[in-house]
């Protein structure tokens, strides 16, 4: 954590040091490196500790009632009964018939740590180039001064999607299990891992097709991220770039359609698919919320951070009003996302849909309240007047708690699927987290070193000078 | 505000530009003119702020209307649903507001958001003294048109606000008569 600690300074410090022209970036680069070492050793090292848990657990999972009678089990399965108060061990029962399963929970747990904090800032670095998308699709003039940072966040996309496509081809070796419908044969009627639920997936749910639609992703979203920025770049020096800006706008309304299928495909892929059984209709609506929502906070904390040391005198208050508001408008679209979600399912209380939240009502349930309150009292208790959306310190302590919030969020979508009832959030986590929060901003700030952070040619440039509301 | 006090003379001038009418407003507020009103067909980004007017606290009272239609919409759950004529809802007799409230949450919302928006129309109304088969207050039909109008406090000497206001670009300028 300190490693951690240590790395996020030095990157706010590396971001500092680029803008004056300073060449630390090894000697960071090296820093790390040697933090994501030591986070990996201390997965493992967690992981062994857990081992013996397991193999106690494991031992006594063998006198549990469902397996006495295997084909109570099946039929207990089929009908997924188990979404009742009364059974509380149903995690561990939905996957009973595979006896190794706790011990998979506990293996799982350092690779749904990684996938927790790899998404969310997917998340980010995805939903700044949505917004960044959106700038152009709309012709908007305002947000044009905070264009670069946007553009910046964007260009961290493909290492996370790269992370992905490894665990994908992981999860598909076997490596780990947080993808339950990976098992061996349970696609196979012959096999005893055999689940008739999951194999009617098949036709979505199979390995090339899953890493196909993966690839997909990286070559549209990385390939905007990319383009967009080189547009961008373009303009400072083309002698028309008014041309260069409609091609940016056709570019940014194609990848707004593509964009509009493939978040909510990918939220199916990565987070729905933990938990196959179950499905919601809703479910990619209310991770683009959530992705939306953490991009605009981080975005707001990176201009606020820029303009308190001097870089971005151009932001005046109505930029930093305007983006206040995008955070405390989006933290309620993301909440009446999930609670559409919540409250139909727990209204109709269908056994196939329930077991979703009675997973998360059960050993999750603090932190699930704890969520939802980060995620929704806060930011509209704290930015709902025009005043505290204007001042920093308010800004700051809302953004703290919506990123933390946020990211509990995508917690609470992956863990309880994967690990079950191994959960923990401690030193690991944060760790892995400030890694990630420390390479983010690296590469964010190093590609904001490399150009003006005025968008210089853009014909809207002048127009968002003189924002004023 | 319409208000007119009897003992202070009006002097209107008129505009055929919005941007020229803004300009004036700063330069007869910068001579230390007080300015009654301004008319125009359209609202004029910035004509609040250079009029010198104090920002509006219709959001304070919005908050407030909307805090009021939450409560309202929690005791009305509460006495209908739970307590005159407890409801089984959903499949999920417990009889308890806490226990059901994810179902009550759509009205909440809704009784929030009617509290806020209805109360803040008739405050509105009310504090700008609008009443259905009011007489209207505009001095000069033209304003609803393509024409602005700026209502100027006489203070000191008559013809010395008049060239000013005719140096800021007016195209008419006369006395109001009440």
């Amino acid at each position: 954590m300190l490693i951690g600690a240590v790395s996020i300074g030095a990157s706010f410090f590396m971001g500092e040091g680029h803008h004056e022209g300073g060449e630390h970036t090894e000697n960071h680069e090296g820093g790390e490196a040697a933090h994501h070492g030591e986070g990996e050793h201390a997965d493992h090292v967690e992981a062994n500790h857990h081992e013996e848990a397991a193999h106690g657990e494991h031992a006594a999972h063998g006198d549990h009632p469902y397996h006495a009678d295997p084909s109570m089990n099946d039929e207990f399965h089929k009908t997924a009964s188990r979404a009742t108060r009364e059974n509380n061990h149903f995690y561990s029962a939905e996957e009973h018939h595979d006896a190794e399963h706790a011990h998979h929970q506990v293996q799982n747990k350092p690779w749904a740590n990684l996938l927790v904090n790899n998404f969310f800032f997917l998340a980010v670095a995805l939903g700044a180039l949505f917004f960044l998308a959106i700038q152009y699709a709309a012709q908007a003039g305002w947000a044009i001064v905070v264009t670069r940072v946007m553009e910046a966040m964007s260009q961290f996309l493909v290492i996370p999607v790269l992370i992905m496509i490894v665990l994908i081809v992981l999860g598909l070796g076997h490596s780990h299990h947080l993808w339950h419908w990976m098992q061996e044969g349970i696609m196979n009627p012959a096999s005893e891992n055999y689940d008739e639920i999951i194999a009617g997936k098949e036709g979505f749910l199979n390995g090339p097709f899953y890493i196909a639609r993966s690839v997909i992703y990286l070559i549209g979203w990385v390939g905007a991220a990319l383009l967009l920025r080189k547009m961008s770049l373009k303009m400072a020096t083309t002698a028309d770039p008014q041309r260069h800006w409609v091609k940016m706008r056709n570019l940014s309304a194609g990848f707004l359609v593509f964009f509009a299928v493939t978040s909510s495909t990918s939220a199916w892929d990565w987070i729905m698919s933990i938990d196959t059984h179950w499905f919601s209709t809703l479910f990619g609506w209310y991770v683009f919320a959530g992705m939306f929502v953490s991009a605009l906070t981080v975005l707001t904390m990176l201009v606020l951070f820029l303009k308190s040391i001097g870089l971005l005198p151009e932001v005046n208050h109505s930029h930093i009003q305007d983006l206040g508001k995008f955070m405390f408008a989006f933290s309620i679209f993301w909440t009446y996302l999930w609670f559409s979600q919540f409250m139909l399912i727990w209204y109709s209380n269908i056994p196939e849909e329930v077991t979703y939240y009675m997973a998360r009502w059960g050993e999750y349930k603090g932190l699930f309240f704890t969520m939802v309150a980060m995620n929704f009292l806060f930011p509209v208790l704290i930015l709902m007047s025009r005043d505290t959306k204007r001042n920093y310190g308010f800004l700051i302590t809302a953004g703290i708690i919506m990123i933390i919030g946020h990211w509990l969020d995508v917690y609470i979508m992956v863990t309880p699927g994967t690990v079950g009832s191994h959960w923990s959030i401690g030193l690991v986590q944060l760790g892995t987290f400030l890694g990630y929060a420390g390479l983010f901003l690296f590469v964010v700030f190093r590609s904001l070193a490399k150009a003006k952070l005025m968008p210089e040619g853009h014909p809207m440039l002048q127009e968002s000078k003189y924002h004023h509301i | 505000m319409a208000t007119t006090n009897h003992h202070t003379t009006i002097i209107n001038a008129l505009y055929d530009d919005d941007d020229i009418l803004l300009k004036g407003v700063k330069e007869v507020k910068a001579k230390g003119y007080h300015i009654a009103e301004v008319y125009s067909p359209f609202p004029i980004h910035g004509l609040d702020h250079a009029m010198g007017l104090k920002r509006t606290r219709i959001a304070i009272a919005a908050f407030m209307y909307g805090c009021l239609g939450l409560i309202t919409a929690i005791s009305l759950t509460y006495g209908m649903m739970i307590v005159d004529w407890p409801m089984n809802i959903g499949g999920k007799p417990s009889f308890t507001w806490g226990e059901n409230m994810p179902a009550f949450v759509p009205i909440m919302f809704e009784l929030t958001v009617f509290f806020a928006a209805h109360l803040m129309v008739w405050t509105f109304f009310i504090r700008n003294d609008i009443y259905p088969g009011r007489k209207a207050q505009n001095p000069d039909p033209r304003t609803t048109d393509d024409k602005f109008l700026m209502e100027v406090e006489l203070s000191g000497d008559k013809e010395e606000l008049m060239s000013l206001l005719r140096n800021t670009g007016a195209v008419e300028i006369s006395e109001k008569i009440n």
